[in-house]
């Protein structure tokens, strides 16, 4: 696990995304997804730089496959942006990393 | 000669784009591969492949483009993200265009690879991986003991949907004629699974469902005309690749489907520009084929270098 990004699941997902004071950036993964692992040097690069104001998140869908299912995730990489408990954002699929900056300063 | 930015500047990041690198870094080349998101291409969604020479055991498409990562790195070969948005060909010295700046060179190598067609039917978008998708074994795991459409009747519409039965319940192949134009083995194994259900003659015209998910797909029978809905989880679309160059206008000849023309030194219509790869109009689209072509591309870009 990179530092500055958190592992959440169906049991803290509540407490660290919905109730964060901070924005949050949720990845939602498994290990058998190709895409998922080709995108995680962009996380790790946007941690440098937005880690401070946003909160970097990661959700294992296999292990906890309530909160996906309430969001309406049938792909990964899913990454979904949350301010205030809600929905900012939902992107899906591999995506750039300047369309990633760009959503992120949307929010901050 | 001196403001000419690269010797070579090579499109696209997957397996020929990676090769074409590796080759021009060797060669010590000053080169650029200039890549969308990361390195990778379709073959990151491939979940295992068994053809390529080397890996008795298999490996998956990600593990196998990691490896060609950190092989170039070594080789110190220099990639940025950017997304091309126009080229000019038409000088000695050519340019490729992306959103900050103008990069010039002597050589281009388009491998830029191709994507999978969509239907271009209503949900489609809308409901892009929150029930339709174009990849098996991408999304198959979130479809379990569900019932699925899939749409097309080509080797890899026959190859997923057999993928998706050792997850879903059932599966509605719809195609558009009275027969599949898969291989002859991928045929026989499909009639013989009992959770594939064959939709003959068919095309989908909706994807229809709620706020977050798939709930049915409307099908129109093309010959009787005669249309209804199956009730469906999901819809998994395999109607055929179209070619990543909406970049290129007029720079290079293509074929009616937007494939490049190459010669057998994989150079274009365009003096010292190069394809490789699924961009090109090639009998078969495989990574063996696809790091075959860059090696070609890269050394044919070498000779025209030296020529200047």
């Amino acid at each position: 696990m990179a530092e500055g990004i958190l592992e959440i699941n169906d049991g803290s997902f509540e407490t660290e995304v919905i109730q964060s004071d901070k924005p949050v950036l949720v990845d939602f993964w498994a290990p058998w997804c190709g895409p998922c692992k080709a995108i995680a040097p962009i996380m790790e690069e946007l941690v440098g730089d937005f880690g401070d104001k946003l909160k970097f998140t990661k959700f294992n869908v296999d292990d906890s496959p309530v909160t996906p299912g309430k969001y309406g995730i049938r792909a990964i990489p899913t990454l979904i942006l949350f301010k205030d408990g809600e929905i900012s954002e939902q992107i899906v699929g591999m995506v750039a990393k300047s369309k990633l900056e760009e959503s992120i300063n949307k929010i901050l | 000669m001196s403001q000419v930015d690269y010797d070579l500047v090579i499109i696209g990041g997957g397996p020929a784009g990676l090769t074409a690198g590796l080759y021009a870094a060797r060669a010590k080349l000053n080169v650029l591969l200039v890549e969308k998101i990361v390195p990778g291409g379709q073959i990151l969604v491939t979940d295992w492949i068994e053809n390529y020479p080397g890996f008795p055991e298999g490996l998956s498409g990600a593990d196998l483009v990691l490896k060609m990562s950190e092989q170039v790195k070594k080789f110190g070969l220099n990639i940025e993200t950017h997304e091309v948005i126009s080229v000019d060909f038409s000088q000695a010295v050519k340019t490729v265009r992306v959103s900050d700046k103008a990069i010039t060179c002597h050589t281009v190598i388009i491998a830029t690879g191709a994507s999978p067609k969509k239907l271009g039917v209503p949900g489609e978008d809308i409901f892009f991986g929150k029930g339709v998708s174009f990849c098996a074994t991408c999304d198959a795991p979130f479809y379990k003991d569900c019932i699925v459409a899939a749409v097309g009747g080509g080797d890899t519409a026959v190859q997923e949907s057999m993928y998706l039965t050792k997850f879903v319940k059932k599966v509605y192949l719809i195609h558009r004629r009275d027969q599949l134009r898969a291989a002859a083995i991928l045929q026989e194994r499909a009639f013989k699974n009992e959770k594939i259900d064959f939709i003959w003659d068919s095309v989908v015209t909706d994807i229809i469902g709620g706020l977050t998910n798939v709930e049915k797909v409307a099908v129109k029978n093309v010959k009787s005309g005669e249309t209804r809905e199956l009730v469906v989880d999901g819809c998994f679309v395999w109607v055929g690749i179209e070619p990543n160059t909406q970049f290129l206008t007029n720079d290079v000849s293509m074929d009616k489907y937007g494939f490049i023309l190459a010669d057998l030194n994989m150079e274009t219509s365009a003096p010292g520009v190069y394809a490789a790869g699924d961009v090109r109009n090639t009998p078969l689209r495989q990574v063996v084929t696809a790091v075959g072509d860059a090696a070609i591309a890269a050394f044919s870009a070498q000779h025209y270098i030296e020529s200047l």
